[in-house]
């Protein structure tokens, strides 16, 4: 299977970009890879599906270095986000949103919240939130 | 729009844990129904893409480029006070996944396997997975129309659980009932884990 391409994201305006594909036929065609410039790790930071991220500031304008998915991300991180709802919302795949998230946290554009380590699982008031958050339903 | 966590945490305050619940169990038995029942919004999807590294090079023999399929799991939110928000994601179907499988039970708070009467053994590897994993769950029972009934000792005895793992019948669909198995389940993971003293909570979790 191919990968998918994001209708979403081709209909963005679009900038001159080196990192993105031009087909005369089709319009830009965002391949995952080719929109993280072929890259498969982020840079830092490991993403794990739940771990939350928000932006420090607003959607920065003008700012080199961002693409298209970059400003998508900040804008959804307005509000706090897991790294399973950005791939959702975005309809990227995973390893490729994390690269685009460690080109944010490189930028001290967002911040984050890694989930509890499952060795340190311990803590009551975890499952007391978790309980009393399920009746509350 | 911005619910009260996140609001907090624009404030430069701290952000919220997320903690996470794998809901699990052989095709079409009720997963993604699950997660939606519960859940603040529609599920959601999240999208590995697979490389021929991590299918297995028996998957890619004769194929000249480098395959790539993507493989999917729903997942729903539900924000609780507290800090915390909770996640909830289905297992991709597909067993040979196990990758997928490995990083969605990461960090799990616990898992929920569901079963099916009239296919009880779609749920062993899910059962086995956790089991040697070591992740509590609890086995909910989905109750579909046309099933013949079975009371809860018969599922126990075919499914050779261990003597400490909850069985109970659900609904998927009902809100009341994913409540009530969710709730076991935190209450089994406490136990599990020598967390605080769950016999307080019991009670009211059984009425729940
Ligand atoms: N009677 C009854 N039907 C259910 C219940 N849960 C799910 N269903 C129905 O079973 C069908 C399959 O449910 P899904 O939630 O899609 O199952 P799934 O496990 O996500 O399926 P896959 O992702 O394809 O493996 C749907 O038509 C549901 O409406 C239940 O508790 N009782
Ligand atoms: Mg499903």
């Amino acid at each position: 299977m191919i990968p998918p391409e994001d209708d979403a994201l081709s209909q963005e305006p679009q900038e001159p970009h080196g990192e993105r594909w031009l087909d005369d036929q089709a319009g830009p065609m965002v391949r995952p890879y080719v929109m993280t410039s072929g890259r498969l790790e982020p840079t830092r930071g490991d993403f794990d599906l739940i771990t939350l991220v928000v932006a420090i500031g607003p959607e920065p304008e003008g700012e080199i270095g961002l693409g298209p998915e970059h400003l998508a991300i900040m804008r959804l991180c307005q509000q706090v986000m897991s790294v399973a709802e950005l791939t959702g919302h975005l309809d990227l795949p995973v390893a490729t949103v994390r690269v685009l998230l460690g080109d944010l946290l490189d930028k001290g554009l967002i911040t984050m919240q890694e989930p509890q380590p499952e060795a340190d699982m311990h803590d009551i008031r975890l499952y007391k939130a978790v309980i009393d958050g399920l009746r509350a339903l | 729009m911005v619910s009260e966590p996140s609001r907090r945490a624009l404030d430069g305050r701290r952000l919220p844990t997320a903690v996470k619940i794998v809901i699990a169990g052989g095709f079409g038995v009720g997963k993604t129904t699950m997660v939606g029942t519960v859940s603040e919004t529609q599920p959601l999807r999240t999208e590995e893409l697979l490389t021929d590294q991590s299918v297995g090079v028996d998957d890619v023999s004769g194929v000249e480029r480098k395959a790539t399929t993507t493989v999917a799991m729903d997942f729903g939110r539900i924000t609780m006070r507290d800090e915390y928000v909770l996640y909830l994601f289905g297992t991709p179907g597909q067993e040979r996944f196990w990758f997928m499988w490995d990083e969605v039970a990461y960090g799990a708070l616990g898992a929920v396997v569901l079963a099916d009467t009239r296919r009880l053994k779609d749920c062993f590897p899910s059962v086995d997975y956790f089991e040697r994993r070591g992740t509590p769950f609890v086995v909910a029972v989905n109750c579909f129309e046309g099933a013949r009934q079975y009371d809860l000792e018969e599922i126990e005895m075919a499914l050779n659980l261990g003597p400490d793992v909850p069985v109970m019948l659900c609904d998927a669909r009902k809100l009341d009932s994913c409540k009530r198995v969710l709730i076991n389940l935190v209450l089994h993971a406490m136990k599990v884990r020598g967390v605080g003293e769950p016999a307080a909570l019991t009670a009211e979790a059984h009425q729940a």
